[in-house]
């Protein structure tokens, strides 16, 4: 069998596409780095501000402007590089030559063939290895509207309007190798590298404002014949986007070659409204670039003591936090809760629920379910929390009451958990009152009562509802189970 | 009125020792421009106005007893590719025609902080791409000298400025021979300083890999003075050589009793017969005054000529590609953005800027990059390597500045090959990233000046300004 030289991971066979088709994708992730100046100048690398104001001399590539490389920059792609296990290695910038309005020289100073990180790779919470080829620095170009003409492109607009704020900001090119095989995992390599990003404070990575930017090559084979042609799919918004637009390309490639085609490579734009992809320009279009190597900057070889001070100095990385979460809470390193919660960054919160006394898997979960847009730090300081989740640890509250007392919390910010209970009338019911209340309910559904007494769970529900109901809530559920399991003998 | 000195030195202690004002200094020169310039064309702009203000300025310092830079009122030329805030610099390119620069180069700040007051932006061939001046899109520059023959280029406004008697000293930039070309043709000194030594950042660039400042001037001692003004690192130049500029003047005088003179037996031939009788001339000068000449080989000296057209055509054609109509200089308007910019540079660049252009882009090209541009960098390493084992054995090494005297107009302008072969011994130094200059030495043919180019290490500057003070001193005895 021949084995494409590229990638020697294979597809497990439910990874496999209808037909023996084998996908195959690579991902190239472009991200903003979080510096105060942009890579070159001195200029302000901020989002948002008004436009043509975060500029200078280097930034407009005024004649006889030179460029002055970023220490914070390199610092920044160093701990991208670190944390995704490659090679520090020394290297040079090269200049990119192409023509387009909002690009200020006509050339982009790139790294090309000596780039500053190598050779390493992630790997992603599911357990795949995802081989990273490089991590190299670039710069930014400037961002174009193009006014009028029906289609927002430069082709038939009336004008354009440049902004240069974006110009000379600092990129971190980060090319995977492509070992990826489904959009799943395409969708898990993408929220990880989020997660790292946002972790070491290399980029805000935001998919919607730009600072993080996807492309994805897709292509499809026949396992044990060379991967197929790619086509190289760009405007790819959202997570969840990358994932239609990876399933899309695939289908169509599948469908070209099923009925007898040929693949081009091309450069294809996803479109999310219409949920498919269109050819943007060809490979026989594209641009001889011209890569030389850049003489306004002298080579970059970070001495092994900075490279080391960066490494010792990198925060622990969201697959350390999952085995420490795992091992505070006895869930799963793959499992939802844990993989959101450090995703989000929370995991520190969650230790400090713990640490306050509190219950470490009610902690998890509350977080997890409560906390969603709360960030790292959620305003609910940690004591309160644990005091709550020590309340229905100890049956002083049910889990439906602890959860509107958590909603509570939630809103203002913090309080004691006990004072709001008791403020809702809140109690643990003493078991024979629940008893008393299953019975009334029984006696009121015995259709629902046969049925679960037959063996039909979900039936078991009607009865439950209806002991909540006059309770107000306030019996604990799995009590109610108990009794009722009992009662079925 | 006192006399006005005629050199840098010599005005800015007659001004701050209160023999003359700054204002009778400008005066003198701005009159003397008055009197030549529609003759020579040497500048693309004279800033009289300024220049004035600025001498009145300094005389009222002056007079309050406020402190004064060392070179306080000394009137300096620029040479057009070096940005001026708020002052035109074009390049001597219609591409840009009418644009003001937001900022200063490097040069520009540290001269003025100094006290030297800015007469003129003079003129160049289009980016400095030439050595006769002819190609400036505004017209040629007349040689002082000769005003039938050429200054020498591409900083022919600058050396014809300096030799008109328009400044006393002034600022070029020489890539492959723009400062010592025509310095040597105009019968003045002319000084390319280490790569590094001087900053950048402001100089609308050519081929950054070999573009360097340096000043003309009438005396060695003036061209040390200048040189040690705007030297030392930038921060705003990643090329800087990050050390305080060297003191030089003292050299000028030391003599070179006990150094080893290089001379290149191996050296490219085609230079003319009176060239070559003074370069002789100028080693007997050297023994006599107490030097030891030494025989050595550049072998790979013979390649430079055209390992330096692969390779600033091709720094070029990225370095211009700016110039495309969208921010700032000319813009033909078109019916798409493609057009827009075949069209403003179309008509916006000269006939030798596209040739160099297209010569890089080709050079550069997929497919192409390792058989031209590759090899040129391999060329280059061994220029850099025979220079090493030359310097092991000398301090200096001398050679011609120009294989020929000041030509008249339209003599090499129409064949390409002719024009590069004037740089053939000035374009190592630049891919060596060393140090050299040009000093008078007598004259040639018709009469015209010719000048000896004295070859330095990196960093030699010291060593090649002893050796410039001797020829200088030997000069006035030969032919």
């Amino acid at each position: 069998m021949t084995q494409d030289p590229l990638s020697s991971i294979i597809a497990t066979d439910e990874q496999m596409l209808e037909g023996g088709w084998e996908l195959i994708v690579g991902l190239e992730v472009h991200v903003e780095l979080a510096t105060k100046t942009k890579l070159f100048s001195g200029s302000p690398n901020r989002f948002g501000d008004e436009p043509n104001t975060n500029i200078d001399p280097v930034t407009l590539g005024l004649p006889g402007a030179l460029p002055v490389l970023n220490k914070q920059a390199v610092e920044l792609a160093m701990r991208i590089g670190i944390a995704l296990n490659c090679r520090i290695q020394p290297c040079i910038f090269h200049r990119k030559n192409y023509f387009y309005p909002d690009m200020p020289k006509a050339y982009q100073i790139s790294q090309y063939d000596i780039p500053l990180n190598i050779d390493g790779f992630l790997v992603l919470p599911s357990g795949t290895r995802v081989g990273v080829e490089r991590a190299h620095l670039e710069e930014d170009t400037g961002k174009s509207t193009h006014v009028g003409g029906a289609t927002g492109r430069i082709h038939g607009s009336d004008y354009s309007l440049i902004d240069f704020n974006r110009a000379g900001v600092p990129l971190v090119e980060i090319v995977s190798r492509p070992d990826i095989r489904t959009s799943e995992h395409a969708k898990e390599y993408v929220a990880e590298l989020r997660a790292i990003l946002e972790v070491i404070g290399a980029s805000d990575a935001k998919m919607e404002e730009g600072s993080m930017r996807v492309d994805a090559n897709v292509s499809v084979h026949k396992p044990g014949t060379l991967f197929g042609t790619r086509c190289e799919i760009k405007n790819v918004n959202s997570i969840r986007a990358l994932g239609r637009a990876i399933d899309y390309e695939a289908r169509r490639q599948i469908d070209v070659l099923d009925s007898g085609g040929t693949i081009r490579q091309e450069t294809r734009h996803w479109d999310d409204a219409e949920g498919r992809t269109h050819t943007l320009r060809v490979k026989e279009d594209a641009d001889d670039y011209r890569y030389f190597p850049e003489p306004d900057l002298v080579p970059l070889a970070p001495s092994a003591e900075w490279v080391q001070a960066v490494r010792d100095n990198l925060p622990m990385l969201p697959a350390a936090r999952r085995t420490a979460l795992s091992a505070l809470t006895g869930y799963d390193t793959q499992s939802e809760a844990v993989i959101v919660v450090v995703e989000r960054g929370q995991h520190d919160y969650v230790q400090a629920v713990v640490d306050a006394g509190g219950d470490a898997v009610r902690a998890l979960i509350y977080v997890q379910q409560g906390f969603a847009d709360a960030g790292p730090v959620p305003a609910v300081p940690a004591a309160d929390l644990a005091t709550l989740t020590v309340l229905e640890r100890d049956a002083k509250l049910s889990a439906t009451q602890a959860k509107t007392v958590l909603a509570e919390l939630v809103e203002h910010g913090g309080g004691d958990a006990a004072a709001i209970a008791a403020a809702k009338g809140f109690e643990a019911m003493d078991t024979s009152a629940v008893e008393a209340m299953v019975d009334e309910a029984i006696a009121a559904d015995p259709g629902a009562w046969a049925k679960y007494i037959a063996g039909d769970e979900k039936a078991s529900g009607a009865i439950v509802g209806r002991v909540m109901k006059a309770s107000q809530g306030k019996a604990d559920g799995k009590i109610v189970t108990a009794i009722m399991q009992s009662r079925r003998g | 009125m006192a006399t006005i000195p005629t050199t840098a030195s010599g005005i800015a202690a007659a001004i701050a020792s209160k023999q003359i004002t700054a204002r009778e200094v400008i005066d003198s020169y701005l009159a003397q421009i008055t009197a030549r310039e529609s003759d020579i064309h040497a500048f693309n702009l004279v800033t009289a106005d300024a220049a004035r203000a600025h001498a009145d300025a300094i005389d009222a310092d002056i007079a309050a007893g406020r402190p004064i830079g060392p070179l306080a009122g000394v009137p300096i030329a620029y040479k057009d590719n070096m940005c001026t805030h708020g002052i035109e610099t074009t390049c001597s390119s219609k591409i840009l025609e009418g644009w003001k620069p937001p900022y200063d180069a490097t040069v520009v700040s540290r001269l003025r902080d100094a006290g030297a007051i800015m007469v003129g932006k003079t003129n160049l061939d289009e980016f400095a791409m030439g050595s006769s001046t002819e190609n400036s899109a505004f017209g040629p520059t007349r040689n002082p000298l000769d005003t039938s023959r050429v200054p020498g280029g591409s900083s022919g406004g600058s050396a014809a400025a300096v030799a008109a008697g328009f400044a006393p000293v002034s600022l070029g930039s020489d890539t492959g021979g723009s400062i010592r070309q025509p310095a040597a043709l105009c019968g003045v000194v002319g000084v390319k300083p280490t790569y590094g030594l001087v900053s950048r950042y402001g100089l609308c660039a050519y081929a950054s890999s070999l573009d360097q400042i340096g000043p003309f001037a009438t005396t060695v001692a003036d061209a040390a003075l200048i040189t040690e003004a705007i030297a030392g690192h930038d921060a705003m130049d990643s090329t800087s050589i990050p050390q305080p500029a060297p003191a030089l003047v003292a050299s000028v005088s030391q003599g070179v009793a006990g150094m080893r003179i290089g001379r290149v037996t191996d050296l490219p031939a085609g230079a003319e017969p009176e060239v070559i009788a003074r370069l002789t001339e100028a080693f007997a000068a050297l023994e006599a005054a107490g030097a030891t000449i030494v025989d050595i080989t550049l072998p790979s000296l013979s390649y430079a000529l055209t390992a330096y057209y692969l390779i600033a055509p091709a720094e070029a054609s990225s370095n211009l590609a700016r110039y495309d109509g969208v921010r700032y200089g000319l813009r033909v308007n078109a019916v798409d953005t493609n057009s827009m910019y075949g069209a403003t540079r179309a008509a916006g660049f000269g006939d030798e800027v596209k040739r160099r252009i297209m010569l890089g882009t080709y050079a550069l090209s997929a497919g192409y990059y390792d058989a031209y541009y590759g090899k040129a960098l391999k060329v280059r390493r061994l220029i850099a390597e025979d220079f090493e084992r030359a310097y092991a054995q000398v301090d200096v090494i001398l050679t011609p500045t120009s294989p020929v005297v000041a030509f008249p107009f339209g003599d090499k302008v129409d064949d390409p090959m002719a024009m590069y072969l004037c740089d053939i011994y000035t374009i190592p130094t630049n891919l060596a990233g060393h140090p050299a200059m040009s000093v008078p030495f007598g004259t040639g043919a018709h009469g015209m000046p010719v000048g000896i180019q004295v070859l330095a290490p990196a960093l030699g500057e010291a060593p090649m300004f002893r050796v410039g003070g001797a020829l200088e001193n030997a000069a006035g005895g030969v032919k």
